[in-house]
């Protein structure tokens, strides 16, 4: 019946060949039924989920594919938790237990951020789709994976139907060509694109990150990135799966085993935009350019290369906006910030808590000590990146100058645990929000790699890392 | 929560704020509640730009201003006209439930960020995307007049500008459309439609 010529078929990005292996049905005029292979859950965004379910009478559709952890709320150290972040974290624990979910309590070796265990469990793997009720879900896409964050509702409907119903994002491409210079991490590479692509500059679209440094850079560099991909609105950032992906996943806890680990990375390697795939947008930049980075403003998108000055936005379209940026942060347009003396410093996060983040400040404050204007918060991302950090000696090196390694926690990322910032103190943070009053209300943020918090915490005042290396 | 959604004729409240992030919607502190209960929210919604540290309103901020401080009611304040990227960063639907539990329906912008607009219409607060023109037109008809009434007329996708009688077509999928006038939610629809999963 065919007597018309078949159009060519056109290449498939990586995000498009997940998406599609996934779909449920279109529904006319109207998003898309997707199915979720992996569901997280932490205490902040679930409660009022489960409520959902016992109130309409549902049971969980699949509850070994969802793993459930409390992150925000643990404290960093052994004291206890602030009493509103136990009723949510005693909640969640009871209803995983009601609905048969999998629980990794605050305190065991399981436990820690979800986006650093996750990965680092071998529970997210290339070619799945993953959510969680948590912006920074997009750090899964790294392994080569469709990973989003939603909200309560949407957590609520993925418990009882394993789906989502969801618009396919447009597809974008961002390649980072050439080799990265000494002392830039993958934060910088990230705090970079944020700056170019502006904070709401991929709303809409499903970011994949390709080009030569992305593919030399290490797995925990690669969820670093992935992470920050929320940062620019994105709907969820990837990197297609290859070797040091597989290197990084093999053995881990969940991972495919034996034969079944074969078949699956041979799955896995086709897991790439074809050649002839067209994005809907595709932007490259140079590594060359990339300088370690600072933030100035009050939105990740606001940065700027550690030595250079804050540009002078008056008489600009966003002239009020720069300046109630710069209001709340105390600085000036034009102002150099190297030098600037700071109050705390924080290494940890989901964007920074991995181990390869602790060797970093370790190799910076190696054979220094701590200055004493600085408050340090060092909180590894998960028990085991912890137990890693003390296996390599890595917790001797921070304690001789200065430091005291704290316990896996959100922490000072986002003010809801005993971890805040006071208010008017500056943090230099290997976190990924600078937000108004994001690290406790009236706390300013500046964002930085952790070579750039290391150093900066050795001297007290911003420094760019480079001299230090 | 689940109020049927139609035509919504209201004064609105102007929050020119570009990139105005759910941190500022609703800070970190007010996620600790493990309910959904709207007072609690409400009371949350911006909290920290319309109080300072000791709870005492901040007398610049508009939403303190005597024009647009009266809590919303129908015809009142129903409807907030906000800047550009409205609700990035943060996933936490606590920032929709902030917003009903004030008492706003829709939220006018030119641009929202993704995961908020869908925690908006699984709240039944209708995002309503229009021009950056528009946009700026409904600010300035405001400042003119803050009694200025703009009509969203959901079942025919159209915004209008009560003062100056302009009106824009908005954009929503038919199938979201059909579920915010009827007052049903996603997870009804997902639980008729689990026949087919893969294994």
């Amino acid at each position: 019946m065919s007597t018309f010529r078949q159009q060519e078929p056109r290449g498939r990005t990586l995000f498009d060949k997940i998406w599609d292996a996934h779909v449920v049905q279109n529904v006319e005029d109207g998003p898309t039924q997707l199915y979720i292979d992996r569901l997280y859950l932490h205490e902040v965004t679930s409660p009022q989920a489960f409520d959902t379910l016992r109130d309409k009478g549902l049971k969980v559709l699949r509850p070994k594919q969802i793993f459930a952890m409390p992150d925000h709320n643990t404290p960093s150290t052994a004291s206890e938790p602030l009493p509103v972040g136990v009723r949510q974290m005693e909640a969640l624990k009871r209803n995983c237990k009601e609905f048969g979910i999998s629980h990794f309590d605050m305190g065991t070796k399981d436990n820690g951020i979800i986006h650093v265990v996750g990965p680092e469990k071998g529970l997210s793997l290339p070619g799945m789709t993953i959510v969680c009720g948590d912006s920074h879900t997009s750090t899964h896409g790294a392994v080569g994976a469709v990973a989003m964050g939603i909200g309560t509702s949407e957590v609520a409907q993925v418990l009882a139907s394993q789906c989502i119903l969801q618009q396919k994002p447009k597809t974008m491409r961002i390649n980072i060509e050439g080799e990265l210079c000494k002392g830039v991490t993958a934060k910088d590479v990230a705090l970079y694109i944020m700056a170019k692509m502006t904070t709401g500059g991929a709303t809409g679209y499903a970011v994949e990150y390709a080009g030569s440094a992305i593919r030399n850079m290490s797995m925990e560099g690669r969820l670093t990135l992935s992470n920050l991909s929320i940062e620019m609105g994105s709907r969820a950032g990837l990197i297609a799966p290859d070797d040091i992906t597989f290197a990084y996943l093999k053995g881990r806890e969940y991972a495919p085993k034996g034969e079944a680990w074969d078949k699956a990375v041979e799955a896995w390697r086709q897991l790439r935009s074809d050649d002839d795939a067209v994005f809907d947008k595709e932007v490259t930049f140079n590594a060359q350019d990339i300088a370690p980075r600072i933030t100035y403003g009050t939105n990740p998108g606001e940065g700027m290369a550690v030595d250079e000055c804050i540009p002078d936005k008056r008489g600009q379209a966003d002239e009020a906006d720069f300046l109630a940026q710069l209001q709340y942060m105390q600085f000036t347009p034009g102002q150099r910030l190297l030098g600037t003396p700071v109050d705390y410093v924080f290494l940890g996060a989901c964007t920074n808590g991995r181990i390869e983040d602790f060797r970093a400040f370790a190799s910076v404050v190696k054979g220094r000590k701590k200055a004493p204007n600085v408050v340090a918060w060092l909180v590894p991302g998960s028990w085991v990146v912890r137990q890693q950090i003390i296996d390599e000696g890595i917790d001797e090196i921070l304690e001789e100058a200065g430091f005291e390694l704290r316990l896996p926690s959100c922490s000072a990322c986002l003010a809801m645990n005993p971890d805040k910032v006071p208010a008017g103190k500056l943090c230099v943070s290997t976190s990924n929000r600078n937000f108004v009053g994001r690290q406790g209300p009236g706390a300013r943020t500046i964002l930085a790699s952790p070579l750039t918090v290391a150093a900066t915490a050795v001297t007290g005042v911003i420094t760019d890392p480079r001299e230090m290396l | 929560m689940r109020q049927k959604f139609n035509k919504v004729q209201s004064t609105c409240i102007p929050i020119a704020i570009d990139n105005c992030n759910t941190d500022l919607i609703i800070p970190a502190r007010y996620l600790a509640s493990t309910t959904r209960d709207p007072k609690f929210f409400g009371d949350a919604f911006m909290h920290d730009l319309r109080y300072d540290a000791d709870g005492q309103a901040i007398h610049d901020f508009i939403m303190n201003q005597k024009d647009f401080s009266e809590a919303p009611r129908q015809g009142v304040h129903e409807i907030i006209v906000a800047g550009q990227n409205w609700g990035s960063g943060s996933s936490r639907e606590h920032a929709a439930w902030a917003i009903a539990g004030y008492g706003v329906r829709a939220v006018i912008s030119s641009s929202f960020a993704d995961i908020h607009r869908n925690n908006l219409l699984n709240c039944f607060i209708l995002p309503v995307v229009v021009s950056p023109s528009f946009q700026q037109e409904l600010f300035q008809s405001i400042a003119e007049d803050p009694q200025t009434q703009v009509l969203i007329d959901l079942p025919s996708q159209t915004v209008t500008n009560i003062a100056t009688g302009h009106s824009e077509h908005f954009p929503i999928n038919g199938y979201k459309k059909y579920c915010l006038m009827n007052g049903l939610d996603d997870i009804d629809f997902l639980l008729k439609n689990i026949d087919n999963l893969p294994a």
